[in-house]
């Protein structure tokens, strides 16, 4: 049986240095699959590969059996990957509006699904609805990260790749992306999340994997992961992860 | 007060041809951070092509077309024909260079500019060359105190119905949204969808397209070209879109006719003499409170 999307022995280099080695990962039908690391991890790089933007080194990245490897990125979201970056990149001087327009960008021609889809995203988040005709760079974070969600999901992918949605985000926050990634998976969008609040990425997953300096250091899950000592204390908080469900970033980049 | 008025007309005559030329600094800078040296002399090709139908065209053309027929066949090849030297010098001068950065592209810009000119030198000559003198109606209208001629009317209309139509292009559809998206950052817009090769096409066969046509303009608006025209052209038109706001589309039409107006105004009151001057006084000021020019980006990005 053919994955959804499967990574097999992925390497990627900047420069001469390596920055992913032999990382395999796969994402079912369905499913939410988390991906925690520490800063520098390789975290989005491996989500920059999937997606195009980096070019792989070795291994190769599968979407329903197709191999990926060395599609441009404007080819990769029109089979029906897409991603949320890091940091989420919503064009300041566009609208809100023209954001999730140019999100449906690949469609740009089927007036009614960009529609429907624009629909979805605004029942989604109502905020958006809201602020349609204003600049994105005059949104709060929280409403950025929102647009960058939706505008991800306007091209009605069947994977979506979401890039650390909650950081930088107030706990309340917080809480609401994550109730909104699982409801978007409800909806049959299978999701990649690569997060470093781990408490929250393990919960809302079926399974996940660690990355560590490029490595594969663990997967399994989110049970099994959640009772391993190691993942516990560099992931979880270790015993402090009761009283401080929210551990404070280290940075961001 | 008409001699005001008046001014103000021949002002947002001249303004358009530096918007028209500044649209396409500003398209290219950016979409592709570059300052495309060429594209001044794109404009004296273009001029000097439409120059060549118009004058060895033109008895032909005339008795079949009618003299419309004739112009537009003169707007329309060198439009087209500067849209494929557009293209052309992209692949040639800029696209191997794009990976070494951004110095190596402004001496390969220059290079091409030097080439083009000489290219036009020598296929012209080195004089001046004189647009024919009766190609349109030398037709006089009086509109209350103003005094305007129907060559004036006719470059003022079809300047601002072809900035109105890129102005439509870039801000109302979804693909001009997919240009300025890429403008400000390329990575992103590709996640999006946009092909990034599709809109440098765009901006590198719209831009020299538009300046061609100009050049026709003024051509017929001075009757008088030279192969170096170029230059001065493509400094004030330069400094237009650095007025409005490098990079900024509507930017680049407003600083254009800003720049016109006062360079006519600074002529008629200051000193005709020191017009430039006075031009580059008006930028100076700009860069130093406005650095982003008059509609720059504001950069409201939350981190
Ligand atoms: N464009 C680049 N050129 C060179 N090195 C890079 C580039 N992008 C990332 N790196 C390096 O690759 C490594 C992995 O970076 P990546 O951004 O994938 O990490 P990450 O897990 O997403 O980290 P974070 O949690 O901080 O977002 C880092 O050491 C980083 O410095
Ligand atoms: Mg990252």
């Amino acid at each position: 049986m053919t994955s959804l999307l499967s990574i097999e022995r992925l390497s990627i280099f900047y420069g001469g240095i390596q920055v992913l080695h032999d990382v395999s990962i796969h994402l079912e039908q369905g499913e939410i699959v988390s991906v925690l690391g520490a800063n520098g991890a390789g975290k989005s790089t491996l989500l920059q590969a999937v997606s195009g933007l980096v070019p792989i080194g070795s291994g190769s990245v599968f979407f329903r059996g197709e191999k990926l490897n060395s599609i441009p990125p404007y080819e990769i979201v029109r089979k029906g990957i897409s991603l949320s970056p890091e940091g989420r990149r919503v064009f300041p001087t566009l609208t809100v509006e023209e954001n999730l327009n140019l999100g449906a960008y690949t469609r740009k021609r089927m007036k009614d699904e960009v529609r429907e889809a624009k629909d979805r995203v605004f029942s989604l988040f109502p905020i958006l609805s809201e602020r349609r005709r204003q600049l994105s760079g005059t949104l709060s974070g929280g409403e950025q990260q929102m647009l960058a969600i939706g505008r991800a999901l306007m091209s009605s992918p069947k994977v979506l790749l979401l890039d650390e949605p909650s950081l930088g985000l107030a706990p309340i926050l917080v809480k609401q992306i994550f109730d909104i990634i699982s409801e978007i998976n409800s909806q049959g969008t299978s999701i990649l999340l690569v997060e470093q609040n781990a408490h929250k990425a393990l919960n809302i997953a079926s399974r996940g994997y660690v990355l560590e300096n490029g490595h594969l250091a663990a997967s399994g899950p989110t049970a099994s992961l959640r009772s391993d000592k190691k993942i516990q204390e560099a992931y979880l908080g270790g015993a402090a992860l009761k009283k401080r469900p929210f551990p404070a970033k280290t940075g961001q980049s | 007060m008409h001699v005001i008025l008046e001014q103000i007309i021949n002002g947002l005559t001249i303004g358009s041809f530096y918007a028209l030329i500044a649209l396409g600094y500003s398209m290219v800078y950016g979409v592709l951070k570059l300052i495309n040296f060429a594209h001044g002399d794109f404009f004296t090709l273009g001029s000097y092509l439409g120059y060549t139908v118009l004058v060895f065209g033109a008895a032909f053309m005339t008795a079949h077309f009618g003299l419309w027929g004739a112009l537009i066949a003169a707007l329309v090849f060198a439009g087209v024909s500067l849209a494929i030297v557009g293209l052309i010098v992209e692949r040639v001068a800029y696209r191997p260079v794009y990976p070494a950065g951004r110095l190596p592209a402004v001496v390969s810009a220059l290079g091409a500019s030097i080439f083009l000119q000489n290219t036009i030198m020598v296929g012209w000559g080195p004089r001046f060359q004189a647009y024919p003198a009766t190609l349109i109606p030398n037709v006089h209208i009086q509109l209350g105190s103003i005094h305007l001629t129907l060559l004036q009317i006719m470059i003022l209309l079809l300047s601002f119905a072809l900035m109105g139509t890129l102005y439509y292009i870039v801000q109302k559809t979804t693909f001009g949204a997919a240009i300025r998206a890429t403008a400000h950052d390329r990575k992103t817009a590709s996640l999006m969808g946009i092909n990034i090769n599709k809109v440098i096409l765009f901006v590198f066969t719209l831009g020299p397209a538009l300046g061609a046509v100009t050049g026709i303009m003024v051509g017929m608006y001075y009757r008088q070209i030279s192969f170096t025209m170029g230059w001065n052209y493509g400094l004030k038109a330069f400094t237009a879109s650095v007025l409005g706001g490098i990079g900024n589309i509507p930017g680049a039409m407003l600083g254009g006719l800003i720049l016109g107006v006062l360079e006519m105004l600074g002529a008629a009151y200051i000193s005709a003499a020191w017009k430039d001057v006075f031009v580059f006084i008006i930028l100076i000021l700009v860069l130093i409170f406005r650095p982003t020019g008059i509609l720059g980006e504001k950069t409201a990005e939350k981190v």
